[in-house]
């Protein structure tokens, strides 16, 4: 074991407290489960809420007048006119129109902006942003500073508000300074779940004594990444790496949506970030292969790198992310296919050691989401 | 009804006054396996120790399950199939796999008894 050289986030000695199974992930010994386990883990999230450590997430603070503008220049979506308060996702694109990185981007006003990124992205990003855009603003990395706290559930709200009545009110991807605990903290409220809840970003000596006061909640359970897991999966969300990469553009991953408006080949500030002319040209005559959601028909899970075929057994496309869906209680799966077999309920087939699994094209979130817009 | 021998493997066999042995994986295994959503059965037929009988998934992951001794599986617990966290809830009981007859009857006893398999445990625990 080398578990020596792995990186630590500050609630490591709460998870070993907690009895949680540690694994490597991005670099950091991080919780997979707690004794609950991933299915009770998962289910308790959707039922009230759960408590999970994404401290390995990277914490960026760009400053300047500049900071908006010249982030624009690296990602498809509207920074400019993104509102005091609020929170955007985004995506980091390189010259070819690949995804080198999804993130979320907060206004905080006078001229700052707070960024989340990928745990197993956040040096190469930080590196990124520095080389492109260090001249126009200033860049802080808070890696060490920062711990991330996630609180997810229908209960959430509940149990944040006895902290801070005020989040009550946020709706979601709010983005707002709040103390907690006579802390400041930034809250959002946002998360990869599907469900409402909040992202709590901390100081990192003061993450332990928050955590234990929110599992001191009856509400709330800690929550490993498995359930994590499965829970972005029910939800449709991607993860970086999986669902999408630098051979993936935003077309080809099914994020159009989170191209915004004004970003786009029509829109007020058209282009301009890397890769524009390939995403442009993509949306306008089509691409080969696309991202769905995929139901297998059977119990059999069906996981990341299983080949899709169609009806003759022609290789159409690859699973990239699968696994069981606890709150479904089916497996659930999205895959890239050939652009042929995209739309809802084709038939399409697995193949799981050699056997093929029956699936369907499905829409997501496989679970409906339930943020709260007020 | 004997006493149950182990694999290194963590499955545990029980050879019943039939003459045919059942086999299942232990508290330990299932234990690090997490909640089993969907198990894949053995084929009633014969298998050569160290086939790949059974696959078990998790919610996160698959594992595989090998024959323990050459020999041919003459049943299934087909319940295994609608209610797969019966492999969690009881793993020496209900959970149990299959059911086969050994080419060499006296091969099971020289497996890991008790005490042999709790100290795997405890070594692999110290490891």
């Amino acid at each position: 074991m080398t578990t020596e050289t792995l990186a630590k986030t500050p609630l490591h000695a709460l998870h070993i407290e907690l009895g949680a199974r540690m694994v490597p992930f991005a670099g950091y010994d991080m919780p997979v489960q707690y004794p609950l386990g991933v299915m009770k883990e998962h289910l308790h999230t959707r039922d009230a809420a759960g408590l999970f450590d994404v401290s390995h997430m990277g914490q960026i603070v760009l400053r300047g007048e500049h900071a908006a503008r010249a982030l624009e220049t690296l990602v498809p979506v509207d920074i400019i006119d993104l509102p005091v308060g609020m929170q955007r996702y985004a995506m980091f694109t390189d010259d070819n129109g690949g995804i080198l990185d999804d993130l979320m981007v907060a206004n905080l006003g006078n001229d700052t902006l707070f960024l989340v990124v990928n745990a197993a992205c956040k040096d190469q990003d930080l590196a990124h942003l520095q080389k492109h855009i260090g001249s126009q603003c200033e860049i802080e990395s808070l890696f060490e500073a920062r711990a991330l706290l996630a609180l997810q559930g229908p209960k959430a709200v509940d149990v944040l508000a006895r902290l801070a009545p005020e989040v009550a009110k946020m709706t979601f991807m709010q983005f707002a300074p709040v103390r907690l605990l006579g802390v400041d903290c930034f809250v959002s409220r946002s998360g990869y779940t599907g469900e409402d809840g909040f992202e709590i970003s901390v100081p990192a000596e003061h993450a332990e004594t928050l955590a234990r006061s929110l599992l001191a909640e009856p509400e709330v359970e800690a929550i490993g990444l498995g359930a994590r897991d499965s829970l972005r999966l029910e939800a449709g969300l991607c993860l970086y790496g999986h669902d999408m990469s630098t051979a993936t553009t935003p077309i080809e991953a099914s994020l159009l949506w989170a191209i915004s408006k004004a970003r786009r080949l029509d829109g007020l500030r058209a282009g301009n970030f890397p890769g524009a002319g390939r995403i442009f040209e993509q949306q306008r005559d089509g691409v080969a292969s696309k991202r769905v959601g995929l139901l297998p028909q059977e119990r059999v899970p069906v996981r990341e790198g299983a080949e899709i075929v169609d009806a003759d057994g022609t290789v159409i496309g690859t699973v990239c992310s699968g696994g069981f869906g606890p709150t479904l209680g089916a497996p659930v799966a999205m895959g890239y296919v050939q652009s042929a077999f995209v739309a809802v309920d084709t038939p399409v087939w697995a193949m799981v050691r050699g056997k093929r699994v029956a699936m369907k094209v499905a829409k997501t979130p496989f679970v409906p989401q339930r943020y709260y817009r007020g | 009804m004997s006493e149950l021998r182990f694999t290194v493997e963590h499955e545990w066999l029980r050879q019943d006054a039939d003459g045919l042995v059942t086999v299942g994986i232990t508290a330990y295994a299932q234990e690090a396996l997490g909640d089993v959503v969907f198990v894949q059965l053995p084929e009633v037929q014969g298998y050569a120790e160290g086939d790949e009988v059974a696959v078990l998934e998790s919610v996160k992951a698959a594992s595989n399950i090998a024959m323990p001794l050459d020999g041919e599986v003459v049943e299934v617990n087909g319940e295994l199939e609608s209610s797969p966290e019966l492999v969690n809830e009881d793993p020496l009981g209900k959970g149990w796999f299959f059911r086969f007859r050994p080419a060499n009857a006296s091969a099971v006893a020289d497996l890991l008894d008790q005490a042999a398999y709790e100290r795997l445990l405890n070594a692999n625990a110290d490891a």
